[in-house]
């Protein structure tokens, strides 16, 4: 992914606010992500971390702010030309779609630039899904929904993956797995930016973590810090 | 003469034919109608309207501009679909947001509308359509006589509805297809142009609406209240069927245009209303319709 090599961050966030009608979210989120790095949101249920992830892609009601992608503005542009850019996002609930099986939910999102993975590729990593090809979408199990989930924008050439809390509500195993995978991505040269709550597991994938609170981005550590602060960590996430 | 059930076979036959040709054309409307709500989440209410735009058109086409029957085939569900693709542009891309009855109520506005236009130019009695020479005449296969026309309606309606069917449920564009009916918020995500996917599936409805029209128009006379009357008894079809079932409107389509038939042989009195009986029930027991999902 040499084009990824620009000077500059290769996602940069600032003064993003967002709503859902009447209410205001998102209060000047500020954060930015490298090429080549895995980052995480951190931060409590309704911190604002998937609200993040939404209005960098443009599905919330309304957002304003700034969000460049390689130095570009995308704040007016429609989800499905910030996803052309290369933008490549993976829900919390999933959205495995049920009409289709797991072959058309793999191959449904449109390659958007070269480079992307090849469904054997993809199959490689994830053998389960090569043995339910056949299977609707809704007889998946959490954990084959959520490899679906992940793989199928692996194919598009996106080189930035959004990933909304991947382990939620998994078995351990399963959440030892993803992590291996997060670790192949960047290995492959994907640039994450990582939704969790988790941070034992978020430790374990991240170079750099930011933590939300309230709808704003109040803190910031490098992973090799993550020791010093635990402290700090604990109050802001409340465990 | 031997006869089935005290019935004479060529009554009958003949009145499974009818049935069958009616339910040919309940079988094409309900699935254009499915694919529009799955999609838009409109009820369309114009869809008789564009079925009569469609009879109209190839009328035109032959009487002002001599284009056979064939090539109306292709032509009049074109055009309607075009003026489909425009109406969406206007008025139904504003409503995606409210209530299903906001749709409903425009559709059936801008039907009235249409309607009204055809019938000041028109009056309200029917012009005539002649068979396309190929298909006169029929044949007489013993137990009943078969007139070719009717034959084929039946036929190319079922490689429409099969066709239609195909596309959508075992190719890569229909899977965009469901897939955006399930979350088109996600698909869009993906890097999918979603509104434009909206309104082509609008004008592929509306085009398959003409297309019923193209071919209902050598059997019933082409007037302006022609889809007016249609389209109530194939909302009753559609209910029954489930809203937004694909594979569901094909077989109660048929199947309802079967059940007509036969009731007309047995019980004429209650030939006009059996769909409306069976939809009744089918709401109680099965509120979702036969094929639909419940909610
Ligand atoms: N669709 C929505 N409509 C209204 N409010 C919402 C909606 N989604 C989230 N919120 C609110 O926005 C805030 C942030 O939510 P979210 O971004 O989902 O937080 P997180 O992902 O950090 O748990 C919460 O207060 C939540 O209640
Ligand atoms: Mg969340």
């Amino acid at each position: 992914m040499a084009e990824g090599v620009t000077e500059g961050p290769l996602l940069a966030v600032q003064g993003l606010d967002a709503f859902y009608g009447e209410s205001h979210v998102l209060h000047g989120v500020a954060f930015a992500v490298n090429g080549g790095e895995v980052v995480t949101l951190l931060g409590r249920n309704g911190a604002g971390k998937t609200t993040t992830l939404k209005s960098i892609l443009g599905i919330v009601g309304r957002r304003s702010g700034s969000v460049r992608l390689r130095g570009a503005e995308t704040i007016r542009l429609r989800s499905d030309a910030v996803a052309r850019l290369g933008i490549a996002y993976c829900p919390e609930e999933r959205g495995i779609f049920a009409s289709l099986n797991v072959e058309e939910n793999l191959l449904l999102p449109p390659v958007v630039k070269p480079g992307g993975m090849s469904a054997a590729d993809i199959y490689a990593v994830f053998p389960n899904l090569l043995e339910r090809r056949g299977s609707q979408g809704s007889k998946l199990s959490g954990g084959e929904q959520q490899m679906l989930a992940i793989g199928r924008i692996l194919r598009t050439g996106a080189d930035l993956l959004l990933l909304d809390e991947p382990t939620e509500g998994l078995a351990p195993v399963i959440v030892q797995a993803i992590g291996v995978v997060i670790r192949q991505l960047k290995a492959r040269g994907f640039t994450v930016l990582l939704v969790e709550q988790n941070f034992r597991f978020a430790a374990t994938v991240a170079d750099r973590h930011y933590v939300m609170e309230d709808g704003r981005v109040v803190d910031m550590f490098r992973n090799d810090e993550l020791d010093a602060n635990m402290g700090k960590l604990h109050d802001y996430l409340g465990v | 003469m031997f006869e089935l059930l005290g019935v004479p076979p060529q009554a009958l036959f003949g009145q499974l034919l009818l049935g069958l040709i009616n339910g040919a054309f309940y079988a094409m409307l309900s699935l254009g109608l499915a694919v529009i709500f799955g999609m838009l989440n409109v009820i369309n209410f114009a869809h008789g309207a564009q079925y009569m735009m469609g009879a109209f058109t190839a009328w035109m086409l032959l009487n002002f501009l001599g284009v056979n029957y064939w090539a109306a085939l292709i032509l009049a569900p074109l055009l309607v679909g075009l003026f489909g693709i425009l109406l969406e542009r206007l008025f139904l891309r504003h409503l995606y947001h409210l209530d299903h009855l906001y749709g409903l109520l425009l559709t059936f506005g801008l039907a009235l509308i249409i309607e009204g236009v055809f019938r000041k130019f028109y009056g309200s009695s029917g012009q005539p359509y002649s068979i396309p020479e190929e298909l006169t005449g029929g044949h007489n296969l013993g137990f009943m006589f078969l007139p070719n026309y009717r034959a084929w309606v039946v036929a190319f309606s079922l490689v429409v509805c099969l066709a239609v069917w195909y596309l959508i449920e075992r190719t890569k564009l229909g899977s965009y297809l469901r897939a955006a009916t399930e979350n088109p918020t996600l698909v869009q995500a993906f890097g999918i142009n979603v509104p434009r996917m909206v309104m082509l599936t609008y004008g592929f409805g509306v085009g398959l609406a003409a297309l019923a029209g193209v071919m209902a128009a050598p059997i019933y006379q082409v007037s302006p209240l022609m889809g007016a009357n249609l389209i109530i008894v194939v909302f009753a079809v559609v209910v029954i069927g489930g809203m937004g079932s694909i594979l569901g409107s094909i077989v109660t389509g048929f199947g309802l245009g079967v059940v007509e038939g036969f009731t007309k042989v047995f019980y004429p009195e209650a030939s006009n209303t059996v769909i409306f009986v069976i939809m009744a029930i089918v709401l109680v027991l099965r509120p979702a319709g036969l094929f639909g999902r419940a909610q």
